[in-house]
């Protein structure tokens, strides 16, 4: 595969490592009255999805880029790629 | 005589003759010959033996599809098996034997199980080899063994060297035929960036091998008209012998390329390049495969393919028979006899199935109408053939035409699925192809030799000006529409004999029935009850006449009873390119550590530690064994001054006027209150709770910390901690780096360390107790101003330092540390030693941490904390990870101190059976410690603080061994650490 990386163009996906859904931005706040299972949901639960996937890829052999990758897991057509870091702060882990 | 079956006329060099073995036969060929054709050209037509019934078997093809002329190649560590002779370019000096038979290949005593067969049916292994279950091992497997498999491998090292590449093109063309060559040219003439790819070293595909005219001149002379004008393009690379294999995502192509497979020796050379292609844009331009009809015994040498033997006619100059046959469905057929009675080969007959006029008017030879073959005479060679009106024809090749399918495999390789067209009787592309994949020629069904120029521009033209490139007016190339209808015909329901599908793996039209009638009818399910389409070919001139026929016994049609899905590679690819300069010592990358020379030179033996080859121990004088050496040098360090490469640690530089907090988010306890000057443990959980790694880090400036992390997880922490920066606290003000290979580290341990240091730290520094106390740092120089860096550390649990200096002096500093503790008694140490002095201390390391146990367990729970945000923290206080009767980390010693512990041994309390149900835990590590002069081990057991002294079991029924052994504190040697802060 290749993924068009926002700063540096077309890589080889073999420069990357790929962790998971995107989802993983998302981590619960420590605090909450139900952490425990917050955490439990945000450790252990994920979707599958046949069709359109955010994920989670890193910039391994590369600048070090944890990317958000959106897949197709049928097609493995990549239709979109952030910085996660953009992706963290849009989503309101800028505090 | 020589060579009594050629005649005029082909592509071959008849000025340069090749000598060439098969058996034991002394042969010879001429430059442009295939083994196949210069096998056939000296009247060789037995060449091996099939695999399930050893039936004598000859050349079938003249392409890579060949299911039967397999033989073994060169000799000795150079011996290849399996080897399709149709593919191999012959060279002087070659040598190939037969495969697949005891005694030789005219004699093949395996033969009987020909006579067998009534019992070797399809599935028959899967009914026989049942019962009784007692005859598997002994019997029943060693025989199938003896007898499975094709050909022989050396046993030996793989001699040649093999490489891997990778290229960059716009378009991609694949098979360098009437289409690709049209494709390619159309492309190249755009300016474009061409790669165009064919698997034979004579590019041309049909037109080397057929008597159609392009423009007016025999095919083979257009194609070499193209090769030319390609070949003095900058923007094209032709790469023949050269098998595009497989098509990936997003417009990647594997290829093999054989770059020295067709001389006597490679001269050095890689034998063979895997090629990685980055293409925008491709034709697949394939070509392609004849399939045959079945019918009785028409699997004897002599029997072939009609495209086959007009190939050997026209490209060779090779009579594959004197007196031939053909049986054909299609017109095609017809073109086969032609070519022949033009090139003075005498064709008896045309068989067609259909009754109807001939597509073509040949005088000398007589058209059988609406019949068809049913048996053929002649074992090791075929010498006559008879007809379903039961007259017979003495012949000894018959060429057999079913029609032909489109090479549709790449398009396969993703999601395409092909779909039947019944005007031409075979499945065509569909579905959805790979990204950027257009197809072209016979492989797209436009089976007609104009078709397939005007398809191949045209895909080429179309593909190119999507990428903005503009195509150049030429002239099309003037070609025919051959006639080439057929009928639907795949097997003669008359013959009584057994009929064969797939020759390779010995399937008839009865396996296929059979299959049937017991239940496997989907096409996968077939293809494993029967073995259809398995080994080298794949089926490729199986698979269909196989469908067709399922298709039959369920009435359904043959879209309805599907077809297989192709997978990657399309022929086979050998495991030494695919290893590439992978192997041996290469197998991966491996790292050296910056005083690996020192090392080398004073005796070190080395040890893989993840990629890093450490010095496990250094042989001195006359020791013996490993024990010696690492008993020495382990006792030398506690009593005098050691000295260990610790480079390998993983290093991560943070910088950043958030770098404390931000470590306070990774590590389970605090960062930020650390001063600066100062060192502190620190436990990484993972987000489940899990313990995932420790290390030390330093503080060396206000907004400066040195990590380490463990060898094993310099990688996985450093990723993580950028995952962290990156995308859970992106607004931190952090920086980070590693600088693994930056700094050379060497740990400085044993009561004389400070007094070996204050020789090579510059005098500036003060290295008092008082002035550098235990876990205290800083930035200084040795030597006369090197910079470096000092923290006093110790893994040991010695009075001890690591001392960092930049990379490219490690090697060096080792020499002055080992001349500056000559006095001392120093000695340098390696990894035994060093694992031996942690576990006397009692330190965990990756065995102890090994992502099943909790800070609980390994007694640092306190050092979680609930008082900040880190990762882990939450669910490292789930119920069933604190439970009081969680196992705890303790020592462990022989109640009999001479005997020896073992490591992974369970532990049991006395009087209690030995089952999982009375486990108590398990021991982590164990060693023999020098300096108590006794084993001792680590391990996990439940409740443990509660439980010193208390003695217990440690099993282990893998070792069918038991001792007892008394549970004590982890820390052996010094456990008030008086002497890491003396």
């Amino acid at each position: 595969m290749i993924i068009n990386h926002p700063l540096l163009g077309p890589r080889d996906a073999a420069e990357f490592v790929y962790l998971g859904d995107a989802c993983l931005i998302d981590r619960p706040d420590w605090q909450a009255e139900d952490a425990m299972e917050r955490f439990h949901d945000y450790g252990y639960l994920r979707d599958n999805p046949a069709g359109e996937h955010r994920e989670l890829w890193y910039h391994e052999q590369g600048d070090r880029s944890w990317l958000v990758v959106t897949r197709n897991t049928l097609t493995h057509e990549i239709t979109h790629v952030e910085l996660a870091r953009d992706v963290a702060r849009e989503r309101g882990r800028d505090k | 005589m020589t060579q009594p079956n050629r005649i005029g006329g082909g592509l071959i060099d008849r000025s340069k003759e090749i000598k060439f073995r098969f058996n034991d036969k002394h042969l010879k060929g001429f430059e442009g010959d295939t083994l196949a054709s210069a096998l056939l050209a000296n009247g060789q037509r037995l060449v091996g033996r099939s695999f399930k019934y050893h039936r004598p078997r000859g050349i079938f093809t003249a392409g890579s599809e060949e299911p039967n002329a397999l033989v073994q190649l060169r000799t000795g560590a150079h011996q290849e098996p399996n080897t399709r002779a149709t593919m191999v370019e012959l060279f002087d000096g070659l040598r190939a034997t037969s495969q697949n038979h005891r005694g030789s290949l005219e004699n093949d005593l395996m033969a009987v199980t020909d006579w067998l067969s009534p019992f070797l049916s399809a599935g028959f292994y899967y009914k026989t080899f049942m019962w009784p279950k007692a005859f598997w091992e002994k019997f029943y497997e060693p025989a199938i063994r003896s007898s499975a498999g094709l050909g022989r491998l050396s046993m030996k090292e793989d001699p040649d060297i093999y490489d891997k590449g990778f290229l960059h093109c716009d378009l991609l063309v694949i098979g360098a035929g009437p289409a690709g060559l049209a494709a390619a040219l159309a492309a190249g003439r755009t300016g474009a960036r061409v790669i165009l790819a064919d698997e034979d070293f004579q590019p041309g595909g049909r037109l080397t091998a057929e008597t159609l005219e392009v423009d007016g001149m025999a095919g083979a002379d257009w194609a070499a008209q193209a090769m030319a004008e390609l070949a003095a393009m900058d923007n094209v690379r032709v790469m023949i012998r050269t098998t595009v294999y497989g098509a990936y995502d997003h417009g990647i192509y594997g290829a093999l390329e054989r770059c020295t497979d067709h001389l006597a020796d490679s001269g050095g050379k890689p034998r063979q390049i895997l090629w990685r292609i980055y293409s925008r844009r491709a034709v697949l331009a394939a070509g392609s495969t004849e399939r045959p009809i079945a019918f009785g015994n028409n699997d004897r040498p002599g029997v072939m393919l009609a495209g086959a033997v007009r190939t050997y006619v026209n490209r060779f100059g090779v009579a594959p028979g004197r007196e031939v046959a053909v049986f054909t469905n299609n017109d095609d057929g017809w073109r086969t006899a032609a070519d022949l009675t033009e090139k003075g080969v005498h064709v008896r007959a045309v068989i067609d199935c259909r009754d109807r006029a001939a597509p073509v008017q040949l005088p000398d030879v007589r058209h059988i109408r609406g019949a068809s073959v049913v048996d053929t005479v002649g074992r090791k060679g075929l010498k006559s053939i008879t007809l379903t009106d039961g007259q017979v024809l003495p012949v000894d090749c018959l060429a057999v035409s079913g029609g032909w399918n489109p090479a549709v495999h790449l398009t396969c390789h993703q999601r395409g699925r092909p779909e039947w067209r019944d005007d031409i009787n075979a499945f065509v592309p569909a579905g959805s192809l790979p990204v950027g994949m257009a197809v072209a020629g016979a492989a797209n069904g436009s089976m007609t030799l104009a078709a397939a120029l005007a398809e191949g521009r045209a895909q080429a033209e179309a593909q190119i000006s999507d990428l903005g490139f503009t195509p150049v007016q030429a002239e099309a190339p003037n070609a025919e529409d051959e006639p080439h209808e057929g009928v639907a015909f795949w097997y003669v329901k008359e013959s009584r004999k057994r009929a064969w599908l797939d020759q390779q793996n010995d399937v008839t039209v009865k396996d296929v029935k059979l299959s049937h009638r017991e239940g496997y009818r989907s096409v996968e399910l077939l293809k494993r009850y029967t073995t259809l389409g398995m080994a080298t070919d794949q089926g490729k001139t199986a698979n269909i006449p196989a469908l067709a026929i399922m298709a039959e016994c369920t009435g359904k049609s043959i879209p309805e009873t599907g077809t297989t899905i192709f997978r990657p590679p399309y022929t086979p690819v050998p495991m030494g390119a695919l290893a590439g300069r992978s192997r041996g010592k290469d197998f991966r990358p491996y790292r050296l550590t910056p005083s690996h020379k020192w090392a080398e030179e004073h005796g070190a033996s080395f040890v893989n530690v993840g990629n890093w080859l450490r010095a496990e121990w250094y042989v001195q004088g006359d020791e013996k064994g490993w024990r010696d050496s690492v008993d020495r040098e382990a006792k030398t360090t506690r009593e005098k001054v050691g000295i260990c490469d610790v480079t390998t640690l993983g290093k991560i530089d943070i910088k950043g006027r958030d770098a404390g907090a931000f470590l306070d988010k990774v590590y389970s306890n605090t960062f930020s209150t650390l001063k600066v000057g100062k060192v502190r443990y620190g436990l990484m959980l993972r987000e489940d709770g899990i313990c995932y790694d420790d290390g030390t880090t330093a503080r060396l400036g206000e907004n400066h910390y040195v990590m380490t992390t463990t060898t094993a997880n310099a990688v996985l922490v450093f990723r993580r901690m950028e995952f962290a920066r990156q995308c859970l606290w992106p607004n931190m003000d952090v920086h980070m780096i590693s600088t693994t290979d930056g700094w050379a580290q060497f740990a400085v341990a044993g009561p004389k360390s400070r007094d070996l240091l204050r020789k090579v730290v510059d005098k500036e520094f003060d290295l008092s107790n008082e002035a550098f106390p235990f876990m205290g740092c800083g930035e200084i120089t040795v030597c006369g101003g090197t910079p470096a860096r000092l923290f006093r550390i110790s893994f040991s649990g010695e009075l001890a330092y690591e001392i960092a200096v930049p990379a490219r002096y490690g090697n060096s500093m080792m020499g002055v540390l080992m001349e500056a503790g000559k006095e001392f008694g120093a000695a340098p140490y390696g990894t035994e030693a060093l694992g031996v002095m942690r576990i006397e201390k009692g330190h965990a390391t990756g065995n102890e941490l090994n992502g099943q146990t909790t800070a609980y367990n390994i007694g640092l729970g306190k050092m979680v904390s609930q008082k900040k945000e880190c990762i882990g923290n939450v669910l490292s206080q789930r119920p069933e990870m604190i439970r009081e009767d969680a196992v705890r980390l303790m020592g462990f010693r022989p109640v009999d101190r001479s005997k020896k512990l073992i490591a992974g041994s369970h532990f049991i309390n006395k009087g209690e059976d030995a089952v999982m149900e009375n486990d108590q835990g398990w021991m982590t590590s164990v060693a023999f410690s020098p300096n108590l002069g006794h084993s001792i081990g680590l391990g996990f057991v439940k409740r443990g603080h509660e439980r010193k002294g208390e003695i217990i079991r440690a099993v282990s029924p893998v070792h069918g061994t038991e001792m007892e052994v008394e549970i004590v504190s982890a820390h052996f040697v010094d456990p008030e650490g008086e002497r890491l802060r003396g």
